[in-house]
């Protein structure tokens, strides 16, 4: 049967915390904090890591499918699947679709994997809600990958789904809007609460199901109060309803759904019985059984490791820079160049899967890759080698406080590679004041800069956190 | 580079330099014809007499047009040279293996830079169209990786770290007070130095060189002809460049306490010149005081300091201009400024002023052998040039 295979989720770093909304515009807020992308963080770099989770101490070769599925792409024209297949080092030869817009896309996704094959679905969101608005204050930003598949390594079975088409305006962005509009939340969340007890009580009854059998339900519905509304039509106790994560993560757009179902995962045991309902414009359900293979699967970081390693001292005024929303004094620096676009092709299996060269007669892995040795002049004596994965540490450091960074100053190290190698890069998600000779760090996909429209990703290394930093 | 090199071949007998400054009111031509004049008067030539020049720029202009053009030498040959912080000394270097050639009797070497016409803070050069992965890091912050790295290997606290820096700051700084030709001609304290503004940590805005405009030229003849021009000309006794493969970018065994390149460029110069011994050999040198842990990195590269040691010698004084081996007593980078093209060949021409007893204030007590170090590039991938010159013939 059909199922879950594997999970994995991302966070990003930084979470701003409402009150600062609140202190900045001098209103009353709601409680609690937000994750919100790092200045070099958007809905493909965070899909990527939310995989790298899933995809932890797997073989990534045979995944026949990608489903990658976000309301804020990078480009409303371009692609990003090319991007994710090439930083995961999949196979080019990879079937993908991407879905964007609705918010439903992400569980639709899930749905849409065939039996025979292996899906990896990607789900991510990075929404700008307009300041000052409720939108600003309970977005966040997050992703969640699942690989679906069947099998013995089927960690939850995909026992039934279901699908409404509904149509009704409640939230929306237009091709020219920058932020989120939305109807008055009476309209949606009643429209919501009618499609669930028309539908979900049906899809329980096929399933031979009552709702007090289901360990947990999932709910994402319009707004904030909806889900509650809908749980109690639906007769469920408070330990059947799956935290909505308002106040550690905000409201993550498509992905919403999907981390809650990664949360939901993380504390299930075998036999266990899962139901999503996810809404937007029509409802997704997916009923969930949860098998033995779930104790055999390595840990993630998933939602939970990722809510562990946060900073919340990041201010709202960090934020309106990341985002764009207010404009800064330009430092007196160049501005970034446009990338070449022949450059990026000639490179971007090199630099989007992070893959090096090792020479075959010294065994030095080198980054970038190089044609001539850097240690024994061997030419053309090299061999692919990906960096991935491996731990660094770092060999020194500099804080550049004349480099042109949203988030100055940039940290940037001279990484040392456990197995060889050396790189110098930035380093993010990190404290000036924690950067020091021979820290542990990993890399992390990023967006490095956005010059005349061209999104550019590579890697960074990020500290190697257990929890929370101080 | 054959056993003997160039030594003795080949010979300054005239020099000019402007004053490095934010020269808002001079053109990169004022600022050629300027040095390039000032070199002819004191050689007592006229500018027809050159026969060829090198002219050495990095960013402010292309192809030897850039001089011919203020100058209007009547269609000598005149190339264009480039090799990022070094090009003043390649443009020096070229010109004197034309010269020792046979192929010109008489030639000039230029370099000039106009760094403030940018508009942007420290240097900015252009770049190659890219994929745009390395970082686009400062010229501070590639050369603070020299800092924390050497603090480490030594056994350094960041305090003790930061009063050497400091003390080469403000040695570079004391120096160029007695420099009328400097950017900054004031003496400034160490407590200033050290709170100064951070730049790239642990480098703050004081322990970096100034950014200027300025040109410095050279004319250059074979030693057999040198004394028709003047009694006191200055011989080049060594000439060595060393461009590096990019260690510091790939290599793990490469430690940001040295670069590999002023290694290489030291051996080759001091084995052309015949020197066994620096510290003890050389009176006086003019180093790529860039940034300062450059300058602290520099004395152990050039066995000026025993490895680990030169920290030690920064805070006896062996390197003041009273010490036991005077190293930038023209205020260096730091505080002579440092207008990219011409910075090489400002330095040879302290050893010149040096050597002919005209160094005013900061006079040293007639040196005989000065050595100028000019780097161009970073920690971890650079080109190193080294020149040796001297007073008298061998």
């Amino acid at each position: 049967m059909k199922g879950i295979i594997s999970y994995g989720a991302y966070i990003p770093y930084n979470r701003l915390q409402r009150k600062k909304i609140g202190e900045f515009f001098n209103k009353p807020v709601f409680g609690g904090e937000k994750a919100i992308a790092g200045y070099d963080e958007d809905s493909v770099s965070m899909g990527v890591e939310s995989a790298i989770d899933c995809l932890a101490e797997m073989e990534a070769t045979n995944i026949d499918r990608i489903y990658y599925t976000t309301t804020s792409a990078p480009y409303k024209e371009k692609g990003s699947v090319s991007t994710i297949t090439a930083a995961l080092n999949l196979t080019a030869n990879i079937h993908a679709i991407e879905a964007a817009s609705s918010l439903r896309s992400g569980t639709s996704a899930i749905m849409a994997a065939n039996e025979s094959e292996k899906t990896l679905v990607i789900t991510a969101d990075c929404r700008i809600g307009a300041p000052t608005g409720q939108n600003e204050q309970w977005f966040g930003d997050g992703a969640a990958s699942f690989l679906i598949g069947s099998g013995e390594d089927v960690i939850a079975e995909i026992v039934d789904s279901g699908t409404v088409q509904g149509e009704i305006i409640t939230a929306w962005r237009s091709q020219g809007d920058s932020f989120t509009q939305d109807w008055e939340e009476r309209l949606g969340t009643t429209v919501f609460l009618d499609q669930v007890k028309s539908n979900v009580q049906p899809f329980l009854e096929k399933n031979n199901l009552t709702a007090d059998a289901l360990t947990k339900v999932i709910i994402s519905g319009p707004g904030t109060r909806a889900h509650t509304a809908a749980a109690r039509s639906l007769g469920l106790q408070t330990h059947q309803i799956q935290d909505p994560l308002f106040d550690k993560v905000g409201r993550t757009g498509n992905a919403h759904a999907p981390m809650m179902m990664v949360s939901a995962l993380e504390s299930a045991q075998p036999n266990d019985q899962l139901l999503i309902i996810n809404f937007a414009e029509g409802l997704d359900m997916i009923l969930l059984k949860v098998t033995e293979a779930i104790t055999q699967l390595t840990q993630r970081k998933g939602v939970k490791g990722y809510l562990e390693r946060k900073s919340d001292k990041v201010t709202y005024s960090d934020y309106l820079k990341w985002r764009n929303l207010i404009e800064t004094e330009p430092p007196r620096r160049p501005d970034t160049d446009r990338p070449s676009a022949p450059a990026l092709y000639r490179g971007y299996r090199q630099n989007l899967s992070f893959t090096g060269s090792k020479c075959k007669s010294c065994g030095t892995p080198q980054f970038p890759k190089q044609r001539v040795c850097v240690q024994c002049q061997a030419k053309d004596e090299m061999e692919d080698y990906r960096f991935v994965g491996q731990s660094a540490k770092v060999t020194t450091f500099t804080l550049d406080h004349l480099a042109a960074s949203p988030a100055p100053p940039m940290i940037v190290a001279v990484i040392d590679f456990e197995k060889g190698g050396r790189i110098i890069c930035e380093v993010t998600d990190c404290n000036p004041k924690e950067i020091k000779i021979g820290m542990n760090v990993e890399m992390t996909f990023r967006r490095l800069s956005e010059a005349g429209g061209i999104s550019n990703y590579f890697w960074k290394a990020r500290p190697i956190r257990q929890k929370e930093s101080s | 580079m054959s056993k003997k090199g160039i030594t003795d071949k080949v010979a300054v007998i005239g020099m000019g330099c402007t004053r490095f400054a934010e020269h808002w009111d001079k053109s990169v031509d004022d600022l050629l014809v300027e040095a390039a004049y000032e070199a002819f008067t004191d050689a007592g030539i006229e500018p027809s007499d050159v026969e060829a020049a090198w002219l050495g720029t990095m960013i402010s202009g292309y192809a030897g047009i850039t001089l011919s053009g203020p100058l209007k030498t009547q269609f000598i040959p005149v190339t264009r040279v480039e090799n990022m912080c070094a090009t003043g000394s390649e443009a020096f270097r070229n010109a004197c293996y034309a010269v020792a050639s046979g192929a010109y009797d008489i030639v000039l070497a230029i370099g000039v830079e106009k760094l403030k016409d940018s508009g942007y803070s420290g240097l900015n050069a252009p770049r190659p169209a890219s994929d745009g992965t390395s970082p686009n890091i400062s010229a501070p912050a590639s050369f603070s990786f020299l800092a924390p790295a050497y603090y480490n290997k030594y056994g350094l606290s960041d305090e003790q770290g930061r009063e050497v820096l400091s003390k080469i700051a403000w040695k570079n700084h004391y120096n160029g007070s007695l420099n009328p030709k400097a950017q900054y001609r004031n003496e400034v304290s160490m407590e200033k130095i050290t709170k100064s503004p951070m730049v790239a940590a642990p480098l703050g805005i004081m322990d970096c060189s100034g950014v200027a405009d300025g040109a410095a030229a050279a004319i250059i003849v074979r030693s057999e002809d040198a004394q028709k021009y003047r009694k006191d000309p200055m011989y080049v006794k060594a000439l060595s460049i060393a461009a590096g493969p990019g260690d510091g970018k790939l290599r793990q065994d490469y430690d940001f306490t040295t670069f590999k390149e002023n290694v290489a460029a030291a051996q080759a110069a001091y084995k052309q010149a015949g020197i066994q011994n620096p510290r003890k050999e050389i009176d006086m040198a003019e180093v790529h005081d860039c940034f300062t842990p450059t300058e602290l990195v520099i004395y152990e590269d050039l066995g000026f300091s025993e490895r680990g040691q030169g920290w030690k010698d920064v805070l006896k004084g062996v390197f003041e201009l009273g010490g036991e081996l005077p190293i930038n007593p023209d205020g260096g980078l730091k505080s002579f400024g440092h207008p990219i093209g011409a910075s090489g060949l400002r330095m040879l021409y302290e050893m010149y002023l040096q050597f002919q007893g005209k160094a005013g204030k900061r006079q040293l007590d007639d040196p005989k052998i000065g050595l100028t170090h000019n780097l161009g590039g970073t920690p971890m991938q650079c080109v190193s040039f080294i020149s040796i010159v001297g007073k008298e013939i061998s």
